[in-house]
């Protein structure tokens, strides 16, 4: 092939990449870099901030890498310097420790701040009154409970605007990682503790919430909904949970923690009261009957049978 | 009698099957082959019992090149899956079986391939890189290498005989505890890592101590290659990391198979305890595979640059810098797990500390360039293809320490497209290019330029294919490990893109086993008659190319830093060589027992089979009593014998 011929290769298959990148994006958005809550916003800035700082690093490398392999390729005609044995420099070497460290030092403020300011722990401040959710991540769905309104969903919630939510967050399954990448980042769900993550929408809108952390079958299909609305859409909807006369009792709660891979939505009116407690707790404390060490080597090989088969594994139309 | 082994183990569908039967007819071509030319004697005397390190290094990377193979039809079958799996199409893979699939990917591709690689250059450079005839302990070398293999085989019969664990290849608990994963997955799992785990480990020791003690005359620390730097700093990470991995599995089967709970949730067991410990050895792991990656690289720049490398005393510092660091950052890996502000603060800040010393081996390497007298080979353009990748996966890597940046990408496939970027990007390159450039001093002949470039084009541009959609993915909020999504996500494009770039990867595996064959079919035009076919600077290519067992008749005396260079250059005339008798070591069987009865271990271990379970650790034991008595391990080669071959080889080099 001609070196014109490769060059209108290479610029035919530019376009084309480019061409279809701008018709994608043109059509999808990046969920990260679209944030709609104040955290994912600053978090969103974060992201771009640092890349551009690190451009401080690659562009240098990506022009010096370029530049000195072209010229200096023993096929260039043009023949250009050559010294064999020219093997250190203190000014240069002192640049490339410098100029990185600097850099570094710059990133390290904003990492520290930010690690603060960002503290997943940290609750938002605002006028509005706090919502507070907990939130459980079972097999393979999320159950949320709102301990205020003594309200529970599952793979649904729904929130008022411009309100900072406080969540409690806690496993009854494997290790998972609670993300709503529109509202800000993620944070581990755990068996027999709790996580706290707070977050808040600046807008109303349906946000995609995932279960980041692998957890056995029914993992992809665990994802929920999270709805921001107006203070007043929120109070309504409140009101139409509450009227669904389905009460989330301990056996009722019990059939809900089985694997299991529906994940359509459910409400539940009323619930048992300190339940979220009660959840945190049992890996906490022995099961009932379990009185000295000596038992425990029967009593969780049980548990666990008991607990395979509840596993709907079949249930391949409710993905 | 078989404990919990019965027929089922062995069913598991169609595609299974497929692999279950190429693998037993695979195997009984080999032996069908090994009868028909009569070959099973050459193969045990020159192969199987070798304890010369060359031999091993060999036998270390066909196995890994041929894991290899594994892995990236693991990848191929995920992207497949993810490219088919939107909306109301699930693919060809159930939930279970794809999540099976990433372990063994990820299990396989860093255990059995990096580590295989990484250990088979190794063996065949370090020991005539430091001018001398062998490693510290042959005997323990060749027991490293059969456990690796005894690993292998375990991680490869949970594909024959029942299945792997369908946990992630880091197997966090609880969802690697009995309740949740009750087969023999996880166990399979455990056993394969924890005996190929104590393989490395002792290589670890034992490289460490023959680049400590056994380097030629004349070779002080500060004129070592940068390569040898490089080893040494990874040999230490691998003797302080591995042990923790070793604690950790142990704890992890005693959970599994005793009932304990030092990792489940209830019963007062942390598995956040597990995260910690787990990353403890797995990000020193990470350096383990990458630092020798960045010796490579500091051996073929200035090779094909014709010039000295850019700043030693920095680089070597660098990786000291590096070294240390690794340890200190672990907890990077979850910033999520709900850790304070300032601890969070701390490991980001000193995970961003470590790119500081990369940057700098960076820019020592384009400046050993500037000047130079650049030859763009292959193992050139695999070095060029790292710094883009590499530099990229760096950017990336600097953003994911900020923790309150890493809260919106961490297990999405933003991380899986960085981590990538570095393995592939960085340690899978360097790994290339070190094939390619010793390959000759192995083998006597050059491997075929042109094929060779197309595997490189291939892997770098199948690499941006197959990888930058997993950013834009991970930023689209794509988790990984996802086996099905919905299409309203509009992902289904970008993964349609990334399974191209996983099959251009695929061209480009294809094209290295054609220039492997074309190669040896054109052998006679490629010899390397000169030993020195690069115009090479370190005492490798001082010997012939493939160097007599004992490498050197007479032991190199070094004076500078590129050795060899320096001996090309002493326009003083050689004198007359006064061979001495030299003594070797013996080859020995009892490194295949130990590697067998270590494989006969795990198994029964996994199937509860006990008696297999005793007879494969005493097994082990008595084998390393019976050869550790031995005073019989040695012989000398004499000066006749050494006149003799030396007379017999193309090209005496220069020592």
């Amino acid at each position: 092939m001609s070196k014109k011929a490769k060059a209108a290769l290479f610029a035919v298959g530019l376009v084309l990449v480019v061409g279809l990148a701008a018709l994608y994006f043109s059509r999808h958005s990046l969920a990260v870099l679209a944030p709609k809550g104040v955290v994912a916003l600053k978090e969103r800035n974060l992201i771009i901030g640092t890349s551009i700082l690190s451009l401080a690093v690659v562009v240098p490398v990506f022009v010096l890498l370029f530049v000195i392999v072209w010229k200096y390729r023993v096929t260039n005609p043009k023949k250009s310097a050559y010294t064999p044995d020219w093997d250190h420099s203190r000014i240069l070497e002192s640049i490339w420790w410098g100029l990185p460290c600097a850099i570094i030092l710059v990133l390290a403020v904003v990492a520290w701040k930010s690690s603060y300011d960002l503290d997943p722990y940290k609750t938002l401040a605002s006028s509005t009154r706090p919502l507070t959710i907990q939130v459980v991540a079972l097999q393979w769905r999320w159950l949320f409970i709102y301990p205020e309104q003594n309200i529970a969903t599952v793979n649904f919630f729904q929130f008022p605007q411009n309100t900072p939510l406080n969540f409690q967050i806690t496993a009854d399954a494997p290790m998972n990682s609670f993300w709503i990448p529109q509202l800000g980042g993620q944070i581990y769900a755990m068996a027999g503790m709790t996580t706290q993550l707070h977050l808040m929408a600046n807008q109303t809108g349906t946000f995609r919430g995932v279960s980041a952390n692998i957890s056995g079958a029914g993992f992809a299909g665990m994802h929920f909904t999270a709805k921001s609305s107006s203070a007043a859409d929120f109070d309504a909807w409140v009101q139409s949970v509450k009227r669904a006369h389905h009460h989330l009792s301990a056996d009722e709660y019990r059939a809900l923690a089985r694997p299991n891979l529906d994940n359509r939505t459910i409400y539940y009116s009323s619930k048992d009261p300190g339940l979220y407690d009660t959840v945190e707790m049992k890996f906490m404390t022995p099961p009932p009957g379990l009185t000295s060490p000596s038992d425990i080597d029967t009593v969780p090989a049980d548990a666990h049978t008991m607990n395979m088969q509840g596993m709907d594994m079949g249930h391949g139309s409710t993905y | 009698m078989l404990g919990k082994l019965n027929l089922h183990a062995l069913l598991h569908g169609p595609i299974v099957a497929g692999a279950q039967i190429s693998i037993l007819l695979g195997s009984l071509a080999v032996i069908g082959l090994l009868f028909y030319f009569k070959r099973w004697k050459w193969l045990w005397k020159e192969w199987l019992t070798s304890v010369d390190p060359k031999k091993i290094g060999v036998m270390y990377i066909i196995a890994a090149l041929l894991m290899l193979l594994r892995g990236a039809s693991d990848a191929g079958m995920m992207r497949a899956q993810q490219a088919l799996s939107s909306g109301s199409s699930h693919g060809f893979l159930a939930s279970d079986h794809f999540q099976q699939i990433l372990t063994a990917h990820g299990t396989i591709m860093i255990f059995f391939v990096a580590m295989g690689l990484m250990f088979g250059i190794l063996n065949l450079v370090v020991p005539q890189q430091i001018g001398g005839r062998d490693v510290a302990f042959p005997f323990m070398n060749s027991v490293s290498f059969w456990l690796f293999i005894a690993g292998l085989v375990l991680i490869n019969c949970s594909l024959l005989i029942g299945e792997i664990g369908a946990t992630g290849w880091l197997a966090y608990p609880p969802l690697s505890e009995l309740s949740y994963s009750p087969g023999v997955g996880v166990d399979y799992w455990i056993w394969a890592l924890q005996i190929a785990g104590i393989g490395s480990l002792l290589s670890g020791i034992n490289f460490l101590v023959t680049i400590i003690k056994m380097r030629c005359k004349g070779m002080t620390l500060m004129k070592m290659p940068v390569f040898l730097w490089s080893v040494v700093g990874a040999m230490m990470l691998v003797i302080f990391a591995f042990p923790i991995l070793t604690a950790t599995l142990a704890m992890l089967s005693l959970d599994r198979t005793l009932g304990m709970h030092f990792f489940t949730s209830d019963f007062g067991g942390n598995p956040m305890m597990y995260v910690n410990l787990i990353w403890a050895w797995g990000h020193p792991e990470v350096y383990i595979l990458i630092l020798p990656a960045f010796g490579i690289f500091s051996e073929i720049v200035p090779t094909f640059s014709q010039k000295r490398l850019f700043g030693y005393t920095s680089m070597v510092w660098a990786i000291a810098a590096i070294t240390f660091l690794s340890f200190t950052v672990w907890l990077h890996h979850f910033f999520t797990m709900g850790a304070g502000a300032n601890v969070n603060a701390f490991f980001g800040i000193m995970t961003m500390v470590i790119a500081v010393p990369t940057g700098v081996k960076v820019f020592n390497w384009l400046f050993t360039m500037y000047r130079g007298r650049i030859h763009l080979t292959t193992p050139m353009l695999w070095f060029l293809g790292f710094v883009v990748t590499f530099t990229l996966g760096g950017v990336t890597g600097v953003l994911m320490s900020v923790p309150a940046i890493d809260f919106q990408v961490h297990n999405s496939l933003f991380l899986v497209a960085h981590f990538h970027t570095m393995i592939v990007g960085g340690v899978v390159f360097g790994y290339f290019a070190g094939l390619t450039y010793w390959f000759p001093k192995i083998f006597g002949f050059k491997l075929n330029e042109r094929l060779g470039r197309y595997a490189f084009w291939c892997w770098f541009v199948g690499f941006l294919l197959a990888f930058v959609p997993l950013y834009i993915l991970g930023l689209m909020g794509a988790t990984r490990r996802l086996d099905h999504y919905d299409a309203s996500m509009g992902w289904q494009g970008l993964f349609i893109v990334a399974g191209v770039g996983v099959a251009v990867i695929g061209l480009g595996i294809g094209f290295q086993v054609l220039q492997l064959l074309v190669s040896i079919k054109q052998r006679k035009s490629n010899l390397d008659t000169t030993g020195d076919p690069w115009n090479g600077r370190t005492l490798e290519w001082a010997t012939s190319s493939p160097p007599p067992f004992y490498n050197f008749a007479i032991l190199p005396e070094v004076t500078e830093r590129d050795a060899f260079w320096a001996m090309k250059h002493d326009k003083t005339p050689a004198a007359k060589p006064h061979y001495q008798p030299i003594r070797m070591p013996k080859n020995t069987g009892a490194g295949v027992f130990v590697g067998g009865f270590a494989c006969l271990f795990g198994f029964s271990f996994i199937w509860h089979i006990w008696w297999g379970a005793v007879v494969g650790l005493v097994g082990v034991i008595v084998t390393l009593i019976v050869r550790l008595q031995s005073d019989d391990t040695e012989y000398t080669v004499s000066v006749a014998e050494i006149e003799k071959i030396e007379a017999a080889r193309p090209h005496k080099g220069y020592a």
